[in-house]
């Protein structure tokens, strides 16, 4: 838990004209769970967008063990173990579960640790044993959150991105979906997550990040930054830090 | 007995176009990109393999292999050199990227080889044939069908249960998730573009052989691909073999009708289909 895996320094990025992000500075350490919060439109996907390498920023802006790996490919990234749960799931329509979950298996990076399998993806979600055959546009929207996961897991990240997991899921179904980050992080896997949920990111992570319009605005331990601070934070108003 | 005739020589013709068919549709169905010089290089590997078979005196199977070989390279490079620059959400740039192209093959084609026509002497088998029933069946064709036919399945075998197939079927369904995964797209679609022209290897040799050609053919090869494709439903790999015998018993069926009409009645039953079944005979929605 010491050693930093990723790290971005000064980070900007932005979508043609419009810059989404000025000058980000952000670390996660091995096996850590950093939440990621802030309202909409405040960049976070864009955040991890950047990380993964599908918007163009300079080789220095983002780090890998110190390597900079600012702009490579996603592919590449992937290979060098870093794996997404996409906004939106992004399943691949008209595949089956399990040939959505292949795809992942025959592009995994080299594990560190107990590889992934598709056993440890059925165990983490049993329903998806049961619908493995099933194509994919035919699943609940939980059961797809869980593909989506089960994919990312299975191309054997040491860090995993995940983009607001429990968006327009309920509640009992986002319950089941988080009891599965502490078994993931368990397994040595750093994981960011991007949350809309305040409570729920800070109860599921070491350290938080709070970002307003394109800055991180509030970064601390979750347990010790109060929900007024990070009201302050989320909202603008006092940039605060904790 | 003339009809039976004519729908046994038909879904004996329908086995060229669907090799011909079986390369428009993977492309189309992994990247959206209608290649226009899809004939076009049909034509040039016919043409080199028959100045090969004549150089080298090389029997018609050696000429096959040879043309299979450099179709796939021929693909890698018109990916990596071209294609790769103009695929994406909008068809337009790759369509007048290949359509300048395939003028560009067709007079380079004419320099070299002149607008004779030409075929490749295919032996004994050529001519071959043998009686079913009361008809006769060429030897040629019945092969002709019975390769398309494995292609055709191993093609689709591919794409379900390889590893190649299954990055294929990603990225044709998100292309950047299928990215986000691990999958290379550049790498993906030099590899579907290779087995295109590939397969144009099959049918080069099988159209030398049964016909002739000459280097300004290569458009109506592509009608014929582009029709099998859009009857069977565009990216369907089994549509396209289907859209084939459809457009194969259709000529030959017009041909007996009149010798006049074979080709034209291709081409109604095409339009037909297209306006009762725009998505084709097994597309979706
Ligand atoms: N593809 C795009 N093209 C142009 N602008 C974009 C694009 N994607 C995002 N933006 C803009 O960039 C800013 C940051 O967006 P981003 O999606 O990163 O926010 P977010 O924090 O993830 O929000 P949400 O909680 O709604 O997902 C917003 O102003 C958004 O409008
Ligand atoms: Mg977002």
């Amino acid at each position: 838990m010491s050693s930093t895996l990723l790290s971005t320094q000064g980070l900007v990025a932005r979508y043609g004209d419009f810059q989404a992000l000025y000058g980000i500075d952000f670390e996660i350490s091995e096996g850590e769970v950093v939440a990621l919060i802030g309202a909409n439109g405040a960049g976070k996907s864009t955040l991890l967008k950047s990380i993964m390498g599908l918007l163009r920023v300079a080789p220095e802006m983002v780090r890998l063990d110190g390597r900079p790996v600012g702009g490579s490919k996603p592919n590449r990234m992937v290979s060098d173990g870093v794996a997404i749960v996409p906004e939106g799931r992004r399943l691949f329509t008209g595949m089956s579960v399990v040939d959505n979950l292949r795809v992942a298996i025959d592009h995994a990076a080299v594990p560190r640790g107990t590889a992934w399998t598709l056993d440890r993806v059925f165990e983490l979600f049993p329903i998806l044993r049961e619908k493995q055959a099933v194509p994919v546009q035919s699943l609940s929207g939980g059961q797809q959150q869980m593909v989506a996961i089960g994919r990312a897991l299975l191309n054997q990240p040491r860090l995993l991105l995940c983009d607001e997991i429990s968006l327009g899921l309920a509640p009992k179904v986002v319950k089941e979906i988080y009891r599965a980050i502490p078994s993931i992080s368990a397994n040595g896997t750093a994981i960011i997550l991007v949350e809309q949920d305040v409570g729920l990111a800070r109860s599921a992570s070491n350290r938080l990040y709070c970002m307003l319009e394109g800055r991180v605005s509030l970064t601390g331990r979750s347990q010790d930054i109060s929900r007024e601070v990070i009201g302050a934070a989320y909202f603008g108003g006092a940039h605060a830090v904790a | 007995m003339q009809w039976l005739d004519g729908l046994v020589q038909g879904v004996l013709l329908g086995g060229l176009y669907a090799q011909y068919a079986l390369g428009m549709a993977l492309m189309f169905g992994v990247m959206r990109i209608v290649n226009i010089t899809h004939g076009d290089l049909m034509i040039l590997l016919a043409l080199t393999g028959i100045s090969l078979a004549a150089t080298f005196a090389l029997g018609p199977w050696t000429v096959l292999m040879v043309l299979v070989a450099l179709g796939a390279i021929l693909g890698l490079l018109l990916q990596r050199l071209i294609l790769n620059r103009v695929v994406g959400a909008d068809p337009l740039p790759s369509l007048i990227a290949t359509f300048g192209l395939s003028v560009a093959l067709q007079n380079a084609m004419l320099q070299v080889w002149s607008a004779d026509t030409r075929s490749l002497g295919g032996g004994d088998i050529a001519q071959a044939s043998f009686q079913l029933g009361t008809l006769y069946v060429g030897v040629l064709p019945v092969i002709v069908l019975a390769t398309a036919t494995l292609l055709t399945g191993g093609l689709d075998a591919t794409l379900r249960y390889t590893r190649f197939g299954r990055s294929l079927r990603a990225a044709s369904a998100d292309v950047e998730a299928a990215a986000m995964t691990g999958v290379n797209p550049k790498g993906v679609y030099a590899g579907a573009t290779a087995v295109a022209v590939a397969i144009l290897g099959f049918a080069a040799v099988f159209q030398s052989m049964r016909a002739t050609v000459a280097p300004a053919d290569g458009p109506f090869q592509l009608i014929y691909a582009f029709e099998a494709v859009i009857i069977g439903g565009m990216g369907s790999i089994w549509g396209a073999f289907l859209g084939a015998m459809v457009l194969g018993i259709s000529q030959s069926i017009g041909f007996r009708i009149d010798p006049g009409f074979g080709i034209l009645a291709g081409h109604l039953v095409f339009l037909l289909i297209l306006a009762l079944r725009p998505q084709g005979l097994l597309g979706k929605d």
